[in-house]
Formats: structure tokens, sequence, C-alpha cells
């Protein structure tokens, strides 16, 4: 008996027990997809975020008060309970390291706060975002209607406001909000523009902020701290020179009690911190891949009696033992190979499908592992009881219940 | 009935059986032990059968007398732990099992109490079963099928399932691939008990009509009815062939059909 012959037969039999063919490959597809899926999702935010952060420019620095390179933990401890804070910047300090760099550099001071905001009945919860005429160089901030506010509204600290997408729809659907009043956090502020959407990422909904004059926002605030500062160099070339001239500024001050960040290392903490995302999703899918190799398993093991009176009545009527094995591996091999692809396709697609919502990437990686691992299941499971199951006597293998 | 007792006959010695012909099936001092639990149970304790070519022989006895074990050796479907089988003066107790299947395959026909189809496969696809095996082509596959079928009368259910057949009619399926490699001998291990009584007869008459045709039969069966449809009885009592007698007034199924058919229609009859 030929392979052709080996082929037919296996695939008659497939179709003459389409329901058990379709629940074992329903568990390849589900785990290939799901493998395929998760880790799209994983590295797919990855370098979303990724992406997001190196578009700010290579030339930007962080200032922020605390020190969260003694701590021991590498760069892991970043904004974590590690890292106490004595004492904060103000807004002399940021004066203070843009006088020092001059024409090197453009300093953003930056407060950032809860805010709620009423417009006629509505209120909506959200954050505040305070920085100087600057701050849009720093933020990448696009205006749909209106602009930033200027120089003097930044010295007179007065009562202007950026809305994000999220709140310039929710107070005013429907409308250009530009020129409109609201009240936040109870004082009455005028709407000078309204930002591009963004988009939602792991780091929040971008979307859901307002910007305001530092100035004003301390005021609101009510406080004369600085969340941070941010620092943009003209030329990437000479960041570490920025750098160098920034901490000579603040040192006499804050002692070590202040961190400053390329670029380079807040990339390197995002990563580590993504990367440990990508691995927990990765553990998901390998769960998900067992659920879906055990699912193989019991089909194939519940099969057996039936099977194994299959194989009495194959063998009684003259079937050899490689005849039965061939059948039965490829049966396993067409079943776990069409599960596979299944499942990579919808995995594929699932990941296309959910760009809307959440950034993917599919990995050839998790394909390639997803896609073997669960054809070794289907493929063990399908063969092994059936190898077991040929080398009885063909009365024991017809008697079998 | 005179039954003659069979004194013990010493083994691979054709002339000192039964047989006019040659010996196609002969079993020597086969015995087959089974352990259960730790217990040895002897199943067949020392059998010798010839069987005749051409001949239709019926193997009977109480459950557990070893009937169908002697039946499943003779078969080569299970091996004797003792004792040799001859199947057309070959010896097969030193063939590995694909030799084994190859004798199954080419000379050997088998028809269970249980039928023995397999599920969700057309009648066409369960004769074609040992064809298959046997190496025979698609096409001249698909009609020797279709002939053996036919043959049993069930040349319009090619493509039915054994689900979508009757009893009889899945009997008769099961002797359609039984016959449709040719064999020279058809093994029936209870071939009617699973049936009523006129599909019994009905697969007793395909029985005697193929033994017309000069296919050595052996049935096993318990009930001494269907018995006495064959030339030959052999009956059986704990692992040993206790009566070996020809069949005097031998039941010849097509007129017992005839019978059941004037039976149903008496008012036809009375006039």
């Amino acid at each position: 008996m030929n392979f052709v012959e080996s082929f037919r037969i296996a695939l008659k039999a497939l179709n003459a027990n389409k329901v058990r063919s379709a629940l074992t490959m329903l568990g390849v597809i589900i785990g290939v997809a799901a493998v395929i899926l998760l880790v799209a999702i994983g590295s797919g935010v990855q370098q979303e975020i990724t992406g997001q952060i190196e578009g700010l420019g290579s030339n930007l620095l962080f200032v922020f008060p605390g020190n969260f390179s003694g701590g021991g933990g590498g760069g892991g401890g970043a904004g974590g309970p590690g890292a106490e804070i004595r004492q904060r910047f103000n807004l002399d300090d940021a004066q203070l390291v843009q006088r020092r760099l001059g024409a090197e550099a453009i300093v953003v001071p930056v407060v950032q706060g809860p805010a709620v905001l009423k417009a006629g009945n509505r209120t909506l919860r959200t954050t505040l975002s305070g920085a100087n005429q600057d701050g849009d160089q720093v933020f990448n901030a696009d205006y749909v209607v209106g602009r930033h506010y200027n120089r003097s509204e930044y010295s007179a600290a007065a009562r202007v406001v950026m809305l994000g997408a999220t709140p310039a729809s929710e107070l005013f659907p429907g409308q250009n909000p530009v020129g409109r009043e609201l009240t936040i956090n109870g004082e009455r502020f005028t709407v000078i523009g309204q930002l591009t959407e963004r988009g939602g990422t792991l780091s929040g909904d971008q979307d859901n902020q307002i910007f305001m004059p530092t100035t004003t926002a301390q005021r609101l605030l009510g406080s004369r701290d600085l969340s941070s500062i941010i620092i943009k160099a003209n030329d990437p070339e000479r960041i570490d020179l920025v750098k160098a001239q920034t901490q000579q500024v603040l040192r006499p001050k804050f002692q070590d009690e202040f961190t400053v960040f390329t670029q380079e290392q807040t990339l390197g903490i995002l990563s580590s911190l993504l990367g440990t995302l990508t691995v927990m999703l990765a553990g998901i899918a390998g769960i998900s891949l067992l659920v879906g190799g055990i699912g193989i398993m019991n089909i194939m093991l519940v099969s057996v009696s039936e099977r194994t009176r299959e194989i009495g009545i194959r063998k009684a009527v003259g079937a050899r033992t490689h005849d039965i094995l061939s059948q039965f591996v490829i049966e396993a091999v067409v079943l776990s190979v069409a599960g596979g692809l299944i499942g990579i396709s919808l995995g594929w697609a699932g990941a296309a499908a959910l760009t809307r919502f959440v950034p993917t990437e599919v990995t050839w990686w998790a394909v390639t592992m997803a896609f073997f691992f669960s054809a070794a299941v289907g493929i063990f499971f399908g063969v092994y009881p059936a190898w077991k199951a040929s080398r009885l006597d063909p009365i024991e293998a017809l008697r079998y219940e | 009935m005179s039954a003659e007792t069979l004194s013990p006959t010493t083994a691979g010695q054709p002339d000192s059986g039964p047989c006019e012909t040659s010996v196609v099936l002969e079993a020597s001092s086969v015995t087959k032990t089974y352990v259960l639990d730790e217990i040895e149970v002897r199943a067949l304790c020392g059998v010798d059968l010839q069987v005749c070519s051409g001949e239709m022989l019926a193997i009977t006895g109480p459950s557990g007398s070893g009937k169908s074990t002697l039946m499943h050796i003779v078969g080569l479907l299970d091996r004797p732990s003792e004792g040799t089988v001859t199947i057309d003066c070959e010896d097969v107790s030193h063939m590995d099992p694909n030799q084994l299947a190859a004798v199954r395959n080419k000379r050997i026909g088998f028809v269970f109490q249980s039928f023995n189809l397999l599920a969700r496969t057309t009648a066409q696809s369960n004769v074609e079963l040992p064809l298959i095996y046997a190496g025979v082509s698609g096409a001249e596959r698909a009609r020797r099928a279709r002939e053996a079928l036919e043959r049993v009368g069930l040349g319009d259910r090619l493509g039915h399932m054994p689900n979508q057949l009757s009893g009889g009619q899945q009997q008769r399926v099961a002797i359609a691939r039984a016959l449709v490699t040719e064999p020279s001998i058809v093994l029936a291990d209870e071939p009617t008990g699973n049936l009523d009584s006129r599909s019994g007869i009905e697969v007793m008459a395909f029985l005697q009509e193929l033994n017309e045709q000069g296919i050595t039969i052996v049935i096993v069966t318990h009930d001494s009815r269907v018995a006495d449809h064959a030339q030959r009885v052999v009956e059986m009592m704990d692992g040993r062939i206790v009566v070996d007698r020809r069949v005097e007034n031998r039941v010849i199924a097509t007129e017992e059909l005839e019978a059941l058919r004037r039976a149903a229609a008496p008012v036809g009859d009375s006039q």
C-alpha cells in the first residue's frame, strides 16, 4: 500500500469522524491563536511605547526630584516607593537652569495634578499639565483648533486652557470649544485650543488631559512646586553636555536628591518593564497552549476505545502494523497542521483586528513555537494510543471496551 | 442423531481426518491459556480440528466452551499458547503479525456477531476495506465492492452508513466484505446472534449459497438450529471437542424462507 493510499484512508477516516476531527483541531487552533495574539499584543505595546518615546526626540532630558539611581535596584525602581523625595523643584530652579544653558536648550517647568472640569451641567475628572510657552515643543502637541498660550499669558498666569480630545468632546460635544468658558477646580477658565486625538496607550489615556501655563497650574493647585523639569537640547549631539550642566546647576541646592534621565535611560527602564509584560503575556499564552494541548489529549484518549475497535477491524481484514500507523500519523499530522494553519491565520487576523484598540505586532517566534508545540501534542496523542493499539492481536483490539 | 465421539487423532495426518478433499484449515494440539487476575484460565486444551475444502462446518457449545477462541485462533486473529495452525497446508505458527495480516487478507473472510463495520463509513467503503490492504487499485476496488454488495442484495444501498441499515443488512454488508477478496475460507462468529430470526435465516442462506460456490465456511454458534445448516457439527465443552458429527437432516435456509413466506400469506395459501 503506497503513501497516496494511506493518505486517502486517513482523510476518509477524518471525514467519517467530523466532530472528533473538529474538536481536535479546535484545541490546536485555540492554542496557536492565543499564543500568537497575546505575544502580538505584548510586543506591539512595547514597540508602540518605545516608538512614542523615541518620537519625542532623542534630545530630551527629564529632571525629576529624588534620587532614583542610588537605590541599588538599577533602573527598575523609577517612580517606585524607593525614591523618597525631600525637596521639589520650583520655578526659580527651572529659571536657573535655563539661564545656565542659555540658547543651548529650552527648559520647560512641568506641573501635574488632578483637575475637575465643569461646563454647564457636565463634569469631567482629568489630569492637568502645566508648562511654559514652550510646552508644545516637549509634549508633541498638535491643535485641531486654537493655539498655544503665549509668553505674556504665561507670565500673567492667565486662566487659559488647552483641552485634550476627551475633555473637548465630553464637555463640548460637537462644538468648537475655543472661546468657551469652563471651571477648573472651581475657577473660571477660557479655552484657547483643542489638541488632536492621540489614542490610548499603556501609559494612560493621552487624550484625557488639559494643558495650561505652569504659573496658572501652580496657583490652581496651591503649590509652588514643580513635578519635573523637561529640557530639550537644541543639538542632540550635545545632550551629554547639557545634562552635565544641568546637574552642575542643581547640585548645590539639591545635592544628589534629583535625577536627570536621558531619553536612552527612560527607554531602558521602560523596555525592561515592557519586557516583563511581554514575558507575562507569553506565560498566559503558554498556559493557553497547555490547555489546548490537554484538550487535544482528551479528545484523542477518549476516542481510543472506538479507534481501537476500528484498528481491530482493519487488522482483521488485513491491515499490517505500518498501514495502521501511517494512517494515524497522517491523520494526526493533517489535523495538527490544518489546525495550526487555521490558528495562525486566526491569531493574525485577530491581531490585525485588535490594532484598532491595542497596538499589536505578530512575532515569528511566537508563531513557530505555538505551531510546533501544538503539532507535537496533536501528533503524539494521536499516534501514541494508535501505536499501542496497533501492536495488539486483532482480537484484543476488537474486544476493547 | 448419531454422534461419533472423536478419538484423539494424530496431528499432521490429513488422511486420518474426515476429509474426502484436501484440508484447508487445520488446528493441531491447540492450547490457549489466559491469565485473568493471576488465575490461569484454559480456554482450549489441546484441540485438533481439520476443516476440508468446500466444507460447511459449525462449531457449537455452551458459552465458555472455547468455540469462539478456537475460531479466532484458526482465523489468525489470536495466537495459540501451544500447538500449530495450518492454512492451505502452510504452517502459520511462526509468521510475524504482518504476514498473518496478509494471510487473513487474502484467504480468510470474517463475519462477526456485532458486524464490526466501520462507523460513519458507507457500505461501499466498508466492503472496499480489505481490497485497500490487498493493494487493489481504486476503480477495480469500487467495481468489486459493488459486485459483492449486489451479490448480497444490497446493490441499492451502496452509499448507506451502517446506522442507516437494519441489522440484517449490516450483516450482509459484513458478508460482502468477507467475500470481496474471494477468500477460500469464511469464518462466521455467531453471525445470527444479533439478528431477528428472519434476518438470521437470510444470512444463513447467503452462507449456504457461498458454500455451494466452493467457499469453505466455519460457523461458530450456540444455537443448534443454526448449526444444522452446516454439513458437519463440532461440539465443544470446556475447551475440548467432545462431538464431531455429520448433520443428517441439514436445514436449507432457502426452504425455510419459502416456508416463512407461505406462513406469512395464509390467505394465498388457502386458495
